[in-house]
């Protein structure tokens, strides 16, 4: 039996094998975007795919976010599987009609008669200078709505796998990547697999404190883990990997072990993903084995700045991790 | 239109009632006089009956909170209704001259200590430990912020050598008051505080009762009589010759009641209750002895209905059966009378210028100085003492 | 290319729809407004006493776009609708039966109570399902002629939809993309002169639905909404040429609803005279004349019609009262496919 064979890829390169292999498997998948033929795809993810299996199986859509989601929700309940790229995250404000009102819920309202197998896949996030409109973490507000399945892979050998479980679901999966991670490398197997959605990971043990994250997030985490490890520290970095349905059991373990937790994500902090977690843990049987109050780092309560330093400042950074860290392991909190 | 369930009013003067037990719950069926929830009254347990068809929903009084008389407690949907067919009345309910205020209704919330509560800040983790060692954490010195107690404080405090022994625990156990007590408590303490009692004592001579009855109860077909069926009518009786004491106390004045009503105290659990015998007077001694059966083993089960407890024009109660010898009762409002008896026993008697043994029984007539005075009483109790002692008349 | 047209019936020839059809399939449409119609009424008593959660839409005085479209659809043919649906249900091959059962909130509704009347569904017939938002379906019914073209079938999907929805962007940008990909997709405007209250008049810059066709590269008809053998006509067109590959149309029926928006709408905006003259022009009342000239009926056979809608209607409210309740244990079943997570 062959090792599987794995060799460094970059997150986008990761996305287009992923697309490019269901594809292959399954000829009722094709993709639909702007600028995704032979533009390549805003951030290139597509990049020469229209060559390799045309026009109808790579379409352009006009620039019409609202229009061309519900073309995707009509060809998904007609036999088809399309995989949606909106060009930024901040697009999907046009298309949340077909994305919450019809996608969500078409197949509760018509009492389970139908499945709506579409995938959407959101560039979010900032730290390009795209400044407000084009920098957003929206995936709280879709992971808020029932129907709908929200994943934030953090890693090429996440993105291909997850991405490849979202085509095979039957059900709406909406995929957040964040823009700074698509020339991240990683190790990413050849052949086709999948990771599951619904399932955190522990991407570090530790003793003194659970940091669960999300996205770009999770790799400030581990670095702050790193730095904290040295004045005897011992993170665990929980990389949430699915907003919707949230893993709450990995969640809990970590927490009864360490008796503490950090959240720590892009989305606004207020009524983000931290707060979710939060209730989560104080709901549970983890509740008894807090020993410090639950801390959320998010980002900041204004839409992101066009200025580099106020930038970076509006969103979480490695060094805020470790002070704020520090501060609840050292009883200032 | 849903239909209203409402708390409704079973007693005079209620204000409020608890639901002791729902027979149903939200999204059951139900129809039209079935039982669906019991109130816990004074005197005993009512059953609640549905007034339509339909389903039960909006549950809104949970079993054991004090909810105000006339209240919606629960909602009957028709087809196809739902919560949002209910519509909330406009204005407040007219209320009738003599509406009784609404008793305070037991909040389900607990009451949040106010400002800085005597409570330690101490983390889940901590009241854990501690909880598991049996410790009290306002032993605890905490370390954290604002004196929080962290567990690394409680693991402290226990690996300490010398430990403060555990404060020692409460030495009673506490029993809250059900509606019953509370009742026994307000009226008792009302009588005892608001009416002129008097005593008046007498010592029977049960010879010739013990004789006949025994004769009775040696036939075959007659239903047994106890003392106290003997006892009960021999009041009724009484009454009817004295009737100026079967009376009661209004403030309008005096009610001389027509018939002779006998309130018979019976111990249940937790408390007491006073079943009425109607008419015992123009009741046989069978009739007295079966009535008493029926209502006492009832109100043990406190499946009496207000008709079994409402009214009465004299009470008795009888501690014989524990051996007490004698005792004064306290009067029972409105009535002005209470007769209290003790067990008969053998005893040294006079008879003429020689001391025998005799049987006797010791008897306690309580009066409200108000409606009865002393020669009434007197009167009343010589009345009854001549039937227990010749209680021949009482078969007339 | 300005394709609109009106078309006018052609007395002296017979015309197309009478020539088409068989006398069988033309009673059977008869049949199908009439069901409509008892339908409609049915329904709407139903929910004055009190039997239907929520509101309705009714399309009482819209039955000949419904069934004149429906005519040339088969099972594997998709439609979309709109909040006002239960015409284009019946049209397409509902059972009264079930589209009740699902009023009444039932078990053995279409969406098994889950949906109601605003999102009443009947997926096995092709009928993607009403829509609670306004344009929503006109954009999936696009998707789904994408779909029929990519799976290479001869399939068409109908959008129908009202005159408010050709105002709302959806409707633009999805015009705009049957066009540029050519799909088979026809687009069914019944414009009954009110979005909700506002009329046409007021809230759109063109006098007809169809004037916009042009903007989009189709072809824009309009016909009398109220005819069902215009209605048939154009869309017959329209499918034969999706169904060629030629791409979409546009086809505006001219049309009125007799009740209000909603059991909600007091009808303040619009005159008792303005429903009059309408409801003289009823749809089914037209055609019944129009197959008792062409001895095809008599008016004891539209009697028996008549009794049979109204019989089947009584029977659907019978079933779908006695119909099963859901349980409120399973508020969460059917959100997802694969799941449930809480």
């Amino acid at each position: 039996m062959n090792a599987p064979i794995t060799r460094e890829l970059t997150y986008s390169q990761a996305i287009q094998e992923a697309l490019a292999q269901a594809m292959d498997a399954d000829p009722t998948v094709f993709l639909m975007g702007e600028d995704i033929g032979v533009y390549g795809g805003a951030f290139q993810v597509t990049g020469d795919l229209v060559h390799r299996y045309g026009e109808d199986r790579v379409m352009d859509t006009p620039i019409a976010e609202l229009g061309a989601a519900g073309v995707a929700v009509g060809a998904a309940l007609a036999g088809c599987k399309p995989v949606f790229e909106f060009q930024f995250s901040d697009f999907s404000a046009l298309a949340l009609e077909q994305i919450v009102n019809q996608a969500a819920k078409i197949r509760f309202m018509l009492g389970g008669k139908i499945s709506v197998p579409l995938v959407m896949r959101f560039p979010a996030g900032s730290g390009t200078g795209a400044a407000a409109q084009h920098s957003q973490s929206l995936e709280a507000w879709l992971a808020h709505v029932p129907g709908l399945k929200v994943v934030q892979p953090s890693t090429p050998y996440d993105v291909k796998g997850m991405l490849l479980a979202a085509i095979d679901d039957p059900d709406p999966v909406m995929v957040f990547e964040h823009k700074l991670l698509y020339k991240m490398k990683g190790d990413v197997p050849a052949e086709p697999y999948r990771v599951p959605i619904g399932k955190a990971i522990v991407r570090r043990a530790g003793t003194s404190i659970s940091i669960v994250a999300t996205s770009i997030m999770v790799h400030r985490a581990l670095e702050a883990a790193e730095i904290l490890s040295t004045e005897g520290i011992e993170a665990e970095v929980i990389d949430l990997r699915t907003l919707r349905p949230i893993d709450r059991e990995t969640i809990i373990e970590s927490v009864k072990k360490t008796g503490r937790l950090a959240c720590v994500y892009e989305g606004v902090k207020t009524l983000g993903i931290g707060a979710e977690i939060s209730a989560i843990v104080t709901e549970s049987e983890a509740f008894d084995y807090l020993d410090a109050p639950i801390l959320r780092l998010g980002g900041a309560e204004a839409p992101i700045p066009y200025n580099p330093v106020l930038e970076k400042a509006a969103v979480p950074q490695t060094d805020l991790v470790v002070a704020r860290v520090r501060d609840l392991l050292q009883g200032r909190v | 239109m849903p239909i209203e369930v409402i708390l409704p009013k079973v007693d005079m003067d209620m204000a409020a009632g608890t639901i002791s037990r729902w027979l149903v719950k939200d999204g059951d069926r139900v129809k039209k006089g079935a039982t669906i929830f019991e109130i816990e009254t004074d005197k005993s347990t009512m059953e609640i009956e549905a007034p339509g068809d339909g389903t039960i929903g909006q549950i809104s009084a949970k079993e054991g909170t004090v909810v105000p008389v006339g209240v919606a407690v629960a909602f009957i949907f028709g087809e196809g209704e739902d919560a949002g067919a209910i519509r909330l009345p406009s204005a407040a309910p007219a209320k009738t001259a003599d509406a009784p205020k609404p008793q305070v209704v037991a909040a389900t919330i607990a009451p949040v200590p106010a400002g800085d509560s005597l409570k330690p800040r101490a983390t889940p983790l901590a009241r854990r430990i501690a909880r598991a060692h049996g410790l009290d954490l306002a032993a605890v010195a905490g370390q954290g912020p604002r004196g929080r107690i962290r567990a690394g404080d409680v693991q402290q405090h226990l690996s300490k050598p010398a430990a403060k022994p555990a404060a020692p625990a409460e030495d009673y156990d506490l029993v809250p008051l059900d509606t019953m007590r509370r009742t026994i408590a307000e009226r008792l303490t009302f009588s005892k505080t608001t009416v002129p009692h008097f005593y008046l004592s007498a010592s029977c001579d049960m010879e010739k009762l013990l004789k006949l009855r025994a004769e009775i109860n040696a036939l075959p077909d007659l239903s047994k009589l106890s003392v106290n069926d003997f006892i009960v009518k021999a009041l009724a009786l009484a009454l009817r010759q004295v009737p100026e004491a079967n009376a009661c106390w209004s403030d309008e004045g005096i009610r001389r009641h027509r018939g002779v009503d006998v309130s018979v105290a019976v111990a249940v659990e937790g408390g007491l209750l006073t079943p009425v015998v109607r008419a015992a007077d123009s009741k046989t001694l069978g009739q007295i002895a079966a009535a008493v059966k029926d209502l006492a083993a009832r109100a043990k089960e406190r499946k009496l209905q207000p008709a079994d407890y409402a009214g009465g024009t004299t009470t008795l109660s009888n501690l014989g059966m524990y051996g007490v010898e004698s005792f004064a009762a306290i009067v029972n409002p409105p009535q002005a009378t209470i007769l209290a008896v003790g067990a008969a026993t053998r005893r040294p008697v006079v008879v003429g210028d020689e001391i025998r043994i005799g049987t006797r029984m010791d008897c306690t007539l309580s009066c409200d100085h108000r409606v009865v005075d002393g020669a009434i009483g007197a009167r009343l109790l010589a009345a009854f003492r001549a039937l227990i002692e010749e209680p021949i008349r009482l078969l007339v | 290319m300005n394709m609109t047209a009106r078309r006018e019936a052609d007395a002296t020839n017979e015309r197309p729809f009478y020539r088409q059809f068989q006398p069988e399939a033309l009673k059977e449409a008869l049949r199908r407004m009439y069901l409509i119609r008892r339908f409609e009424e049915g329904a709407e008593d139903s929910y004055m006493r009190g039997l239907i959660h929520g509101t309705m839409h009714l399309s009482i005085g819209q039955e000949a776009s419904a069934v004149g479209s429906c005519m040339h659809l088969g099972k594997t043919d998709y439609i979309t609708s709109t909040h006002r649906g239960h015409g284009h249900c019946i049209a397409k091959g509902a059972d009264p039966k079930l589209m009740f059962a699902e009023f009444f909130g039932k078990e053995e509704g279409y969406c098994r109570g889950r949906g109601g009347s605003m999102h009443i569904a009947d997926v096995e017939s092709g009928n993607l399902g009403a829509n609670g938002i306004v344009a929503g379906g006109i954009p999936i019914a696009v998707g789904a002629a994408l779909a029929i073209k990519k799976q290479k079938r001869d399939d068409v999907a109908v959008s129908f939809f009202g005159d408010g929805a050709s105002n709302e962007g959806a409707f633009h940008e999805a015009l705009n993309m049957a066009a540029i990909w050519k799909l088979p997709v026809v687009f069914v405007c019944e414009n009954n002169k009110y979005g909700m209250s506002v009329s046409t008049e007021r809230s759109m810059a063109v006098e007809h639905v169809a004037d916009r066709a042009a903007g989009y590269r189709m072809p824009g008809i309009i016909v009398d909404g109220n005819r069902i053998e215009d209605v048939s006509e154009a869309v017959m067109e329209a499918t034969a040429r999706a169904r060629a590959g030629e791409g979409p149309s546009l086809i505006e029926c001219k049309t009125y609803r007799i009740r209000g928006h909603s059991k909600s709408d007091r009808n303040r905006y619009r005159t008792k005279e303005e429903i009059e003259e309408w409801a003289a022009k009823d749809p089914i009342r037209h055609f019944e004349l129009e197959l008792i000239a062409r001895r095809l009926l008599t008016e004891s056979d539209v009697d028996t019609i008549r009794a049979a809608a109204e019989q089947e209607i009584a029977e659907a409210i019978d079933f779908a009262r006695n119909g099963t309740d859901p349980s409120p244990d399973e508020v969460t079943r059917d959100v997802y496919t694969i799941g449930p997570w809480a």
